[in-house]
């Protein structure tokens, strides 16, 4: 009931976040293509700042998994998943996730291929990636744009919540459709 | 990120050389160069169009009655942000984004609460903690519709492409509990020393 809901609202949401806020824009007389402009303005020199970051952690991921490493990577977690019954397809998507949101979502894709979207691994998989972000992306983008060099404690934390996810992924997938 | 960075890099070409397959690395550098600047082109769209809306939004007062209504909460979780300060109004339209699973929109208001978060912190080089505590929420992605996800799966040809909602929801949950009590434990941990 309340998922269909979501459903159905969910492409009405930003639409109708767009309408509020020129309406409400009108009332209050702002000039609003004057400041739409300048805010778009600030858009394009944040986009043009962030190539380098960009560059920087999509090279450093490029080269970690097109020479192996990640396969060794998960070759070393692998008597963790077989004492929680994950395969490893679903160990190196999620590791892959916290690196690199479009690659993640590659893979996902290669999983719906091979196995098919509503196998136990696809649906895991799907579980994965709609409750994790990008960690490292995330951090090294959003600490990049600041200047911001020393992150303390942000990245354990985030693959701390990473590992959570993928805990309770497997867990709410094993119960619900196995 | 330096350490990070170092890993990725290192350990990929020393594997790399131990299969004897150095000849991906020039090829993976290059390659990923490219990706991560046409994924920085398609961004200034996204952000622009964004920028431009919030600015308007921002302007018209929006996001000051939004930041005002959720006061409460976010003192709780970011103790250090003065109030009524754009921060808090920033991180609330990220997380409503990312709530609503529209990842392009939430990037740009991330950007901007970490702007207006630099506009509080002493040591610029270094984080600070509702920095932390922002991007631990973030990065653990409060989804509420997974809008994208359901989109590939029904291309994939899935019966029922959002069978998935409500295990998506329990994952998330844990997630970001796991992200806030993670992020507490650690804000405590370096309160004591």
């Amino acid at each position: 009931m309340i998922t269909e809901m979501l459903e159905t609202a969910a492409p009405l949401v930003i639409p109708f976040m767009i309408f509020v806020v020129f309406i409400y824009a009108h009332i209050k007389k702002v000039d609003i293509f004057e400041i739409f402009v300048e805010g778009a303005k600030d858009g394009f020199m944040m986009a043009i700042k962030l190539i380098p970051y960009l560059v920087g952690i999509y090279v450093a991921v490029g080269i970690f998994r097109e020479s192996g490493a990640i396969d060794i990577l998960v070759g070393l977690f692998s008597p963790i998943l077989s004492i929680i019954k994950a395969p490893t397809e679903v160990l190196f998507l999620s590791i892959v996730r916290s690196l690199s949101g479009p690659a993640a979502l590659g893979m996902l894709l290669e999983i719906f291929d091979k196995y098919g979207p509503d196998s136990f691994i696809g649906r895991l998989g799907s579980t994965l990636i709609g409750s994790t972000d990008t960690t490292f992306y995330i951090i090294a983008v959003y600490f990049g744009s600041v200047g911001i060099r020393n992150p303390r404690y942000s990245i354990p934390v985030g693959l701390f919540a990473d590992f959570a996810s993928f805990v309770a992924s497997v867990y709410i997938v094993r119960k619900l459709f196995l | 990120m330096n350490y990070v960075f170092s890993f990725l890099i290192l350990s990929g070409i020393f594997v790399a050389a131990i299969n004897g397959r150095v000849d991906v690395i020039v090829n993976a550098a290059v390659t990923s160069a490219e990706g991560a600047v046409e994924r920085a082109i398609s961004l200034i769209a996204v952000i622009s169009l964004w920028l431009g809306i919030a600015r308007v939004a921002e302007k018209a007062g929006l996001i000051d009655i939004m930041s005002r209504a959720i006061a409460p909460f976010f003192r709780w979780l970011f103790p250090s942000i003065p109030k009524g300060h754009p921060a808090l109004g920033c991180i609330l339209m990220n997380l409503s984004a990312n709530m609503l699973g529209f990842g392009s929109a939430a990037t740009p208001f991330g950007l901007k609460a970490m702007q207006e978060l630099q506009t509080l912190n002493e040591k610029p080089d270094t984080a600070t903690e509702a920095m932390c505590t922002f991007l631990a929420i973030n990065t653990s992605s409060v989804t509420i519709v997974p809008a994208t996800l359901v989109a590939l799966r029904a291309s994939a040809g899935s019966k029922n492409p959002s069978e998935i909602v409500g295990a998506v929801l329990f994952a998330t949950a844990c997630s970001t509990l796991a992200a806030i009590v993670g992020d507490y434990v650690m804000r405590v941990i370096n309160h004591k020393k």
